[in-house]
């Protein structure tokens, strides 16, 4: 047990814009290992930034955890964070020290009236007790550890100064400034171009083996899974339909799902005659989902006992899968 | 252990959750803004007062039947009865009468300018601010022109010239009201311009005009609806201002105003609190009733607030 850094047990998170219910995330479990890192992958939709959101309680004014626990086994002992007070002390002093997270886009992400070492600085102080000049040191070691070149001039700069990949990875050197057991990477890398992404993830691969920090990675891009990922979920429309290692998932994907995406991806090498194979079928409307497991209109292994909602099956210790028809998809490889 | 308590909001989600899940929220869709203006308790709350109000002004007669100008000596300062529900004032005259006809002297003068000098405001203000350049520059220097004018001077200016009239007061308060509200406007104008949704509008090819006063200005209209209700509270007291100097509207036209006047003498204020004292509730209610309304409209229309 004392591997495991934060444990989702049966989280539920429920939207109530323009007063409708949105089951975004309906029932998901998993553990996040120290050291490693998880990728969370699905379409857009499917309730990846919300787990990601309810962990930091950074979720929006009408949308709540219904049921569920998020539980953080730090060095004093187990924390519930589903049940802090959402803006409360502790609450804000795990945020930032202990999980520390990044969005999207590092463009508005930077308040662009400070300097970033303004930025750097204050959330250094804030966890901290170090003095300006202490702060200041580290924060410029930091922008150096992030391989930003004139770290002394450059942390006097304003965002609107940098380049979209230094902002990026200004905004990592303000999540790893105090050191975080687990950094939340929300899509880091969408908004950059890909040459700047590869330096992204050697950067966050370099983090990780050095500060012993576990990422959680999402993303809907499986190229960078197949890069990052030690540990993979899957998910679609709120429930995470198979997890495992990243071998587990590659080579023996055991979901419709899983199976359909791995072979949509076009492969760079085969030539534009290569056949491109698309999961047929959309995404169903949150509002009106189909009964049981919810790939059901868009699977190929579909049978009558689909109507009833898959329980999850472990196939190895590390491999679960939740479908009834696992053992084909499997053998049909 | 789920030992949270139950906030209002939750109780609010957990109705809109069984509703769901019994399947009852599949085909409703009403007006966004509307729903969220009659969720939002204070401004229904306003738009009642401030109907009560105006109806009452307009079926005057039916409501009461004296006459606001009908003079009885005989009947001077008495207290309120069941004659006269607020009795009477120094010349006779039925105060209940006088506040329900001059209800509509003050509503028109108040509302009237306020909406006029917001729609001169608006229009000139979006497209200045919107094209920039010498159109701006001229318009602000006019603006700051009026603005900086003492009302007074222009109010006295013009009554001795043209004479003193309810139109007249309408004008002036347009005249000087109107600087405030386009500086206000041009500066969201001015924000907005930089936003990514007017590069893709030119992109369209639309012409200037509908750029600024189709896509841009319904941005823009928050700030203005606040200040359109706070303007009406502002013009309703400064005629009251005015018509206590003897500058307003003529004086045999009864306005709230007008009324609050004898409040000057000192033995009225202590001994006949019949005539000042429902005046000055009505003055205050009827403008806590339009800013409630601003307020709702200002939020129900805003896409970006969460509801």
């Amino acid at each position: 047990m004392n591997n495991i850094i934060i444990t989702i047990d049966n989280l539920k998170v429920y939207f109530y814009t323009n007063q409708r219910c949105n089951k975004a995330v309906n029932g998901v479990s998993f553990k996040i290992k120290k050291g490693r890192t998880l990728c969370l992958v699905g379409e857009s939709g499917c309730g990846k930034s919300t787990i990601a959101l309810s962990i930091m309680r950074l979720l929006p004014e009408l949308s709540r955890i219904e049921e569920g626990k998020i539980i953080y086994h730090s060095d004093e002992g187990d924390i519930r964070i589903d049940q802090l007070k959402k803006n409360g002390k502790k609450m804000r002093s795990i945020r930032g020290s202990n999980i520390a997270m990044i969005f999207q886009d590092p463009m508005i992400a930077l308040n662009p009236v400070y300097t970033i070492g303004f930025q750097i600085i204050e959330n250094i102080r804030y966890h901290t007790n170090m003095t300006k000049k202490e702060a200041k040191q580290k924060a410029t070691e930091l922008l150096k550890d992030m391989e930003i070149p004139l770290p002394e001039q450059r942390i006097n700069e304003y965002p609107h100064q940098y380049s979209g990949g230094m902002r990026q990875r200004a905004m990592i050197a303000m999540a790893m400034s105090c050191n975080p057991k687990v950094l939340i990477a929300d899509e880091p890398t969408t908004a950059l171009d890909v040459t700047v992404q590869a330096q992204i993830f050697e950067l966050m691969k370099k983090l990780k083996e050095e500060r012993e920090t576990s990422i959680i990675l999402i993303t809907h891009d499986m190229g960078v899974v197949a890069e990052l990922a030690d540990d993979v979920i899957v998910m679609y429309m709120g429930n995470i339909v198979e997890s495992g290692t990243l071998e587990e998932i590659f080579k023996s994907p055991a979901h419709p799902y899983t199976k359909a995406l791995l072979k949509s991806i076009p492969v760079l090498g085969r030539g534009k005659n290569q056949k491109i194979e698309p999961i047929r079928g959309r995404t169903p409307d949150p509002f009106k989902r189909p009964k049981g497991c919810q790939f059901n209109p868009r699977c190929d292994y579909c049978t009558d006992k689909c109507f009833k909602m898959p329980d999850d099956f472990e196939i190895t210790d590390t491999h679960s899968v939740r479908c009834w028809h696992y053992k084909k998809v499997l053998e049909n490889e | 252990m789920e030992n949270l308590k139950k906030t209002k909001l939750d109780k609010k989600m957990d109705i809109i959750k069984k509703k769901e899940e019994a399947g009852l929220l599949v085909n409703k869709s009403q007006n966004r803004a509307l729903r969220r203006f009659l969720n939002n308790r204070l401004a229904v709350i306003g738009l009642i007062i401030f109907t009560i109000i105006l109806l009452a002004t307009i079926f005057a007669p039916i409501i009461c039947k004296y006459s606001p100008q009908r003079i009885d000596m005989l009947n001077r300062l008495l207290p309120p009865s069941s004659e006269h529900i607020f009795g009477t004032d120094k010349i006779g005259r039925d105060v209940f009468a006088r506040i329900l006809y001059g209800g509509r002297v003050s509503i028109f003068v108040g509302v009237g300018s306020a909406l006029g000098a917001a729609i001169i405001g608006v229009l000139i203000g979006s497209y200045a601010g919107y094209k920039g350049g010498l159109i701006d520059k001229i318009f602000m220097r006019i603006s700051e022109i009026m603005m900086s004018f003492p009302q007074i001077v222009l109010v006295l200016l013009i009554v001795s010239i043209v004479g003193q009239s309810l139109w007249n007061l309408i004008v002036i308060f347009i005249l000087t009201g109107w600087g405030s509200i386009y500086r206000m406007t041009r500066a969201k104008i001015l924000s907005i311009r930089e936003e990514e949704y007017v590069l893709a509008l030119k992109a369209f090819g639309l012409n200037d005009i509908i750029i600024c006063y189709k896509h841009m200005l319904p941005n823009a209209l928050g700030p203005v609806l606040i200040n359109i209700t706070l303007s009406t509270a502002m013009f309703i007291l400064q005629e009251a201002a005015l018509s206590f100097l003897g500058l307003g509207v003529p004086l045999n036209i009864s306005t709230w105003g007008n009324i609050l006047n004898v409040a000057q003498d000192i033995s009225v204020l202590r001994e006949n609190w019949w005539i000042w004292l429902p005046t000055g509730s009505v003055i205050s209610i009827f403008v806590l009733s339009v800013n409630f309304i601003g307020d709702g409209l200002r939020d129900s229309l805003d896409p970006t607030q969460q509801g």
